[in-house]
């Protein structure tokens, strides 16, 4: 077996890899529905219906998608560069934590100030967490992925620390939980009778402001030149640790983005249960989009999808919720496949 | 100040750190072989997890312990193979390749965990490796119980270091393994195919991290716990450029680790509450970062890492 590089790539190739992807996905995990014994197509059926069959489904999969689209873009946004943040999780803490800090009480000022403050402090809190990996990967070349990691562990526990201690909300009759956002800061509704927030128009909106730097501005230019070739991003007279430092504080503030939108849209006070992974499953929404932002609205889409009928689906038929996260990180493995076939034919000899 | 000291005079500390560091050292060195040949197998996290529940599965299934190490290092070797697919053979990214087998395998064992035991509250326990009692020697006073009292899966986990290093250094296998990770091209030069040698070091490597994995579901403990893993995974990472991308250094390290890790344990009972728990729990992730901030700079890594090998390619 060998890999030829492809002469020409057809946009349609680009295009439909990942839909084709994503169908050798779901009839793959369809292997693990038909062990625990049940109708493949009944299952997909009330996985499907579950997440997009009614207006109560969809705007519970717009809602879970509104975090999946800001982590998804933080990934998007770094991995560009090839700078290997892995730590959306811990950042979205970060950001939520800055949200419960300015937005329980300290200020309180009109809605269309308090709520541009909350996003502000969330950004800034995310961003400033990737100063240290940033730091340490160009002075002392140590590596990214494991800095951004070891550090998700490291606030969590710190989340948790000021949870039972000093951010612990006296009214909670001891549950380890932050006091409730000011009604000044909390997310408007976009929807009646649904939990649709603010936070999914401000998903979308970053996705397209994500997209137009990338695509139409120096900054996004030299991001991308960073991420394709280093040293020819240097010949050319960019800076590669000032790229790196603006990607990570552009990515660290896109995850701190999501944590205020959960803080101030959907729970309304910190706990330590506030994102089940959105941080890595932000990872998958970037693959899946092919690292581009306009794909990461649609992708985020479509992983919320399955979280919340695989949710709906284990309800009703006798299947464990895990499935969601199966079928999750094959479709990222077949995606990344399917995308490195457009670049290359397989010949075998 | 001096109860601290008196940490290190315990038999118990030292028991404890061995007992640490053991799916740390099979962790470590898993990763080591992988990183030596050129692939960085960010799949470990996950691999560890799989290793841990389908080790345990095996037994509690009525399988025997040894077997179930067997088995749960024939699951590693899998992944193993299947991120050698993609990272080695389609020439991947590494970074991104190895974070979706991690997602796969994590959620594959929960899944598979949910699937075959499907209403537990309790966790269900098995009869782990149990420690062995050396004639003679565990009987000894402080040492019998530090160092002649643990599992057999213990010294196994030792013993895997002086091999590993033997194979690597003094073996044209290891020597194949080094080269494909510093020259690939003076490999292929040779008439040895890179992919395969790749390949190969991958699945092995993979097998010991799973091992290690098991290590906490058969020997530590009696159960496998959703979330057992922890990050031990990543940790392990960081150890490998800790350890300079040196077996020996590797055992070093994880055993500097783990001390350090169950004396902060101890520790914590002498500051009487002043220090958050947390903070005390957070240490192996901040002492990781540490370890990589001080060896950065000596950190002689493999030439070829991340770097696809395509045949007809110049890199």
């Amino acid at each position: 077996m060998r890999l030829e590089p492809r002469e020409s790539v057809s946009f349609w190739l680009v295009l439909l890899a990942p839909v084709g992807a994503i169908g050798v996905a779901l009839v793959l995990t369809s292997g693990l529905i038909m062990w625990t014994g049940e109708s493949v197509f009944e299952a997909y059926g009330h996985l499907l219906k579950g997440a997009f069959g009614s207006r109560f489904a969809l705007t519970e999969t717009l809602t879970r998608a509104t975090p999946l689209m800001l982590t998804g873009l933080a990934a998007a946004v770094a991995f560009r560069a090839r700078f290997w943040n892995i730590g959306a999780e811990g950042q979205l803490y970060c950001g939520a934590l800055a949200a419960t800090y300015l937005g329980t009480g300290l200020v309180t000022l009109h809605p269309t100030l308090m709520i541009p403050l909350l996003f502000v402090g969330g950004a800034l809190a995310g961003g400033v967490v990737l100063l240290l990996p940033v730091y340490l990967k160009s002075k002392l070349s140590v590596d990214e992925v494991v800095t951004t990691l070891l550090l998700n562990f490291i606030i969590l526990l710190f989340v948790n620390y000021l949870l039972e201690g000093p951010l612990r909300d006296p009214m909670s009759m001891g549950w380890p939980q932050a006091a409730a956002i000011i009604d000044e800061g909390v997310l408007p509704r976009i929807m009646e009778k649904s939990r649709l927030h603010l936070g999914f128009i401000i998903g979308v909106i970053s996705a397209v402001m994500v997209w137009f730097v990338m695509r139409f501005t120096i900054w996004g230019y030299e991001i991308r030149a960073v991420g394709h070739n280093p040293s020819a991003a240097t010949f050319a007279g960019i800076s590669i640790n000032l790229t790196v430092l603006r990607v990570a504080l552009i990515s660290g503030g896109l995850a701190g983005f999501a944590g205020v939108t959960e803080v101030a849209g959907l729970k309304g006070y910190l706990t330590l249960d506030l994102s089940p992974g959105f941080g890595y499953a932000g990872i998958a929404v970037a693959m899946l989009a092919n690292l581009h932002p306009l794909g990461v609205i649609a992708s985020a889409i479509f992983l919320a999808g399955i979280y919340v009928g695989a949710d709906s689906m284990s309800r009703a038929v006798n299947i464990p919720n895990y499935i969601a996260d199966v079928m999750v990180a094959v479709s990222v493995l077949a995606v990344l496949v399917s995308l490195m076939l457009t670049q290359y034919r397989v010949r075998v000899r | 100040m001096s109860d601290l000291l008196e940490i290190f005079l315990t038999a118990g500390f030292w028991a404890a750190t061995i007992r640490i560091a053991c799916p740390l050292i099979l962790g470590t060195i898993g990763e080591l072989i992988c990183e030596r040949a050129g692939v960085l197998n960010l799949g470990i996290e996950g691999i560890m997890t799989i290793g841990a529940m389908s080790g345990w599965m095996w037994v509690y299934q009525g399988g025997d312990l040894w077997t179930g190490l067997m088995f749960a290092a024939f699951i590693g070797a899998l992944f193993g193979l299947l991120h050698s697919l993609f990272a080695v053979h389609l020439g991947l990214s590494q970074h991104v390749s190895g974070i979706g087998i991690t997602m796969l395998a994590s959620s594959l064992s929960f899944f598979v965990f949910r699937m075959m035991l499907p209403s537990s509250t309790t966790p269900p326990k098995i009869v782990p490796f149990r420690p062995i009692n050396i004639p003679g020697l565990s009987d000894m006073p402080f040492f019998g119980e530090a160092i002649f009292s643990h599992t057999p899966m213990t010294y196994f986990c030792f013993a895997v270091v002086p091999v590993v290093i033997y194979v690597l250094y003094r073996t044209p296998v290891g020597l194949a393994v080094r080269m494909a990770g510093e020259n690939p091209m003076a490999v292929e030069a040779q008439g040895i195919n890179v992919l395969t040698v790749r390949t190969a070091a991958v699945a092995t490597g993979s097998a010991f991290m799973a091992v290690g994995g098991a290590y906490l579901t058969m020997s530590a403990f009696d159960a496998f716990y959703f979330g057992m893993i922890n990050g031990r995974g990543w940790i392990c990472v960081a150890l490998v450029i800790f350890a300079s991308w040196r077996p020996g250094k590797a055992l070093l390290g994880a055993l500097l680790f783990a001390g350090l890790d169950a004396m902060q344990v101890r520790a914590q009972q002498f500051t009487g509450g002043l220090i958050p728990y947390q903070f005390f729990l957070m240490l192996p992730y901040v002492l990781s970062i540490a370890a990589m901030i001080v060896m950065a700079r000596r950190a002689q890594y493999p030439k070829a890492l991340l770097i696809p090998f395509r045949r007809g390619e110049r890199i």
